[in-house]
């Protein structure tokens, strides 16, 4: 590690002043960490939508492509990332590994999440709709996915929220995020306990977990105004 | 025997559902509670079971005071069928009906054979045994929850709108079965709807609640329906209630005239000129409809089902006034078709001569 | 690079301890260790918490809380712990790093089974449940003989998801000295011995899916195919026609 405790306090409540002592080091860690959170999301959905559809459209395809979501998503964080390079031929510790693994992830969870919020749009809506005369896309993009906003939304709080716990898991292999303020606190941990980068890297992370999923939240209200129409 | 005895529930937010209630219902008798929506129906009969604690006053089941019980002893006395049936989906309908006497800790083998029993005489196949309540329609379903209240046969049921989530034909016949049932079982029984017309078709005796829980009328059906006590009784129990008073009425033996008949597959008779409708019957002499004998026949040499009018109900001799008269009205030919038990023709009788016994009877009540 | 992987995996020699390295089965049960113990006490914890929750309608915000956990990076909290807890374990055992393990992956487990058993309760359908304490039966009743079975697809599926991030994150308790799977994967990496690193992932892959199929077979077989909808063809739910028939036939019997 480049970096040395130079702080001269070790205590928990320090964490700041660690922070202000090492800024560009943490923010460089805090930036690619939230975009390690993000983007895997993001390009998830942009994957489940499709398939989350198709599921709904065309009923036999729903068992399959849940069950192989289902399955994807019981295998664990690190064993994905470990697993990924080898699978896709990349080189091992290819810096790709993590955000593949973690699209996968996020796929896994929203396709049944996607295909579950499409279910949640009433019948007689997407009847109502047809006869109107919408054609299928149109009245998927414009009808039924609006309507399923809210439960995908739920899913994509989810899928944030973890990410972000997850990515923490890829910093103890190696990669640049905030989960090297842990591997940096546990060596400089020997033979006294050195709390303010373990402190500040929980405390990042949990910053950065409730701000992505009150950005999630935003997001939703903006994309239903209907819902805030309800009297209450 | 069921007691209200000055029973008042405030609610904690301040809403008086039931205001110092008075009302007994009898043994073996089906008392019925109605009245229009938030009025405290489902209140004061939930309160019998103390789902919910009267604020103050007494209900007194026979000679006890329903508050000295503890409460699941005096619900596992109590049979109660709710709304929605509300069967337990993870039981089999066998189960679910032997719950209660599996509560009282019956013997297994026992309380299922009773729950079949049950089953068949709320009118389920006995296969419907091992189903789960999911499989079965909602009408089935709330057969199930009247045999579940029955399974420990407790002397006293409570019933919250059974029937109302179920369409009118299916809500008909689960009616006329549980009054099959109460004939042979002959329980107490306290029941809650919101339609007068249930009331009046189920009730020994019916308790008309007005909102704020007021007890507004209580009478029997025929009461209700000829003397309603207050402009808001009248107007809940509704405006052809003096025609549906009738439907308490026997009408005695109706004497009737003989009516010519001519039996379906027969030769058309050629006109008769007196009168242009003949009644039709088959080989036992049941009426089956009315051939208009000015119609044009050509093609037709027999009397044949499509050339008859059916819509005409008939009356039965020693049934009600309101059937003879309705008899009377929807036949084609003015003259209501009478017949007997065993539906075979008896005559005819006019509307005319229905009202003037309706009159007779009128006079005889009030000297 | 797979076949390197096949070659590792298939080495009968990886599989049992040897003087230098400890193996495949060892290492399994160490996993299966750390994994039962914490899935133990979290049901201890969860399950009679979220019942009581669920059924009282009191202490809601305990679930609020618990979920609120779930932002917690659990390698931050275990590095913290260890920080604070394995200096008071000196000496040769594993304590020290144990007990740390154990706290985190509790926390881990406990959110996921708390609220899935609250929401389950809670979710029970209002007539059922005055149904239930209307024939008579006492709170403890309503809640043991309806409220749990009718609950239990849920409470499993909170279970699973418990369990398999317990396997998951038992995985990352081999970054401090200890034994499990995640010692390959940690010890290959450290060696750059790539087979041996892919090789434990994979067999952490497969022991979250035989477990999570494992857990599936008990639960179909615990839970009431009157919830599970898991009719034999024959008896299917009657569509609405076919209950018409029955229930004429029913008025006429
Ligand atoms: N838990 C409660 N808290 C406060 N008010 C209540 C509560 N339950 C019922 N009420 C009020 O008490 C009144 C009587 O309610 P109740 O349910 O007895 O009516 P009901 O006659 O059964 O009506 P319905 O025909 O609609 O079922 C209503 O005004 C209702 O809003
Ligand atoms: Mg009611």
């Amino acid at each position: 590690m480049t970096v040395l405790a130079d702080s001269t306090s070790s205590s928990p409540l320090h964490f700041a002043q660690y922070f202000l002592d090492h800024s560009s080091e943490d923010l460089r860690l805090l930036w690619s960490h939230t975009w390690l959170s993000v983007v895997p999301v993001v390009i998830g959905l942009l994957i489940a939508l499709p398939l989350g559809w198709t599921a709904r459209r065309y009923r036999w395809t729903y068992p399959p492509i849940i069950s192989i979501t289902g399955l994807l998503y019981t295998i664990p964080s690190i064993a994905l990332f470990v697993m990924v390079p080898p699978l896709l031929g990349l080189d091992t510790l290819d810096p790709l590994q993590v955000p593949i693994a973690l699209t996968v992830y996020s796929v896994a969870l929203l396709v049944r999440v996607v295909a579950d919020g499409l279910a949640s749009v009433p019948e007689d809506t997407v009847q109502a709709a047809t006869a109107l005369g919408f054609r299928p896309v149109e009245r998927f993009f414009k009808v039924e996915l609006p309507i399923a906003v809210p439960v995908i939304a739920a899913g994509l709080r989810v899928a944030v929220v973890s990410n972000v716990s997850i990515v923490a898991v890829a910093g103890t292999i190696g990669l640049s995020n905030l989960g090297q303020l842990f591997t940096q606190g546990f060596q400089l941990s020997t033979p006294d306990a050195y709390y303010p980068p373990i402190v500040l890297g929980i405390v990042l992370c949990v910053l950065l977990a409730v701000v992505l999923d009150l950005a999630v939240v935003g997001l939703n209200r903006l994309l239903t105004p209907w819902r805030r129409a309800v009297p209450s | 025997m069921i007691r209200f005895d000055a029973v008042t529930k405030r609610y904690p937010d301040g809403t008086v559902a039931v205001d110092s209630l008075e009302l007994t219902a009898a043994s073996g008798q089906i008392t019925v509670l109605v009245g229009p929506s938030g009025c405290g129906k489902t209140t004061s009969l939930r309160m019998i079971n103390r789902m919910i604690e009267p604020t103050s006053g007494t209900i007194w089941l026979d000679d006890t005071d329903t508050a000295s019980m503890a409460t699941h002893e005096l619900r596992r006395q109590i049979g109660y069928v709710i709304q929605h049936a509300g069967l337990f989906p993870h039981r089999t309908i066998v189960d679910n009906i032997a719950t209660v006497p599996f509560l009282l800790g019956t013997d297994k083998k026992e309380a299922r054979k009773t729950a079949l029993e049950l089953l068949e005489r709320v009118g389920l196949p006995p296969h419907f045994a091992k189903r789960y309540p999911a499989q079965l329609s909602g009408g089935q379903q709330q057969r199930v929850g009247v045999a579940r209240a029955l399974a420990a046969d407790p002397p006293v049921m409570l019933m919250d709108e059974p029937f109302s989530a179920v369409d009118p034909v299916v809500r008909e016949q689960l009616q006329d079965e549980f009054l099959r049932l109460q004939q042979e079982l002959g329980k107490t029984i306290v029941f809650v709807t919101h339609d007068i017309d249930e009331a009046i078709k189920l009730g020994d005796q019916v308790a008309v609640l007005r909102v704020g829980g007021h007890l507004a009328q209580l009478a029997s059906p025929v009461e209700l329906l000829s003397r309603p006590i207050d402009a808001f009784v009248a107007g809940f129990v509704g405006r052809d209630r003096g025609y549906r008073a009738l439907g308490f009425t026997t009408a005695g033996t109706l004497s009737t005239r003989g009516e010519p008949t001519v039996t379906l597959g027969a030769a058309i008779p050629k006109g008769t000129d007196t009168d242009t409708w003949l009644l039709v019957v088959d080989a036992q002499q049941a009426p089956q409809g009315w051939l208009d004998l000015g119609a044009d026949f050509t093609g037709h040499e027999t009397v044949s089902d499509e050339l008859l009018y059916r819509g005409g109900t008939l009356a039965t001799q020693g049934g009600t006034l309101r059937a003879a008269l309705d008899a009377c009205l929807s036949s084609p030919s003015g003259r209501g078709v009478v017949v007997d038990d065993g539906g075979a023709l008896i005559g005819s009788v006019t509307a005319r001569e229905v009202l003037e016994l309706i009159e007779a009877r009128e006079t005889e009540r009030q000297p | 690079m797979i076949a390197d992987v096949v070659t590792w995996l298939t080495d009968s020699s990886h599989w049992t301890d040897t003087k230098f390295d400890t193996g495949i089965w060892t290492q399994l049960l160490a996993h299966l260790k750390f994994v039962g113990i914490a899935l133990a006490i979290a049901l201890l914890i969860a399950l009679p918490l979220g019942l009581f929750i669920g059924h009282t309608r009191r202490w809601g915000w305990l679930v609020a809380g618990a979920n609120a956990l779930r932002a917690l990076p659990t390698v931050g909290v275990l590095v913290l712990l260890t920080v604070i807890i394995s200096p008071h374990f000196q000496g040769r055992t594993d304590t020290g790093f144990l007990i740390p393990t154990e706290i985190v992956l509790v926390l881990l487990a406990v959110p996921p089974i708390l609220s899935n058993t609250y929401a389950g309760v809670q979710n029970v359908e209002p007539g059922i449940r005055d149904a239930a304490f209307g024939m008579g039966m006492t709170g403890p009743q309503v809640l043991l003989r309806v409220e749990f079975p009718i609950s239990l697809p849920l409470i499993f599926s909170g279970v699973r998801s418990a369990t398999l991030q317990l396997i998951a994150t038992a995985t990352v308790a081999s970054y401090l000295p200890l034994g499990g799977l995640g010692r390959f994967i940690y010890d290959g990496l450290a060696q750059q011995d790539y087979p041996q690193m892919i090789g434990g992932g994979v067999l952490v892959a497969a022991l979250a899916l035989l477990t999570d199929l494992v857990l599936a077979t008990i639960q179909r077989y615990v839970v009431s195919r009157g919830i599970t909808r898991r009719f034999s063809s024959k008896q299917a739910v009657p569509d609405s026609r076919i209950a018409a028939v029955h229930e004429t036939d029913g008025a006429h019997a």
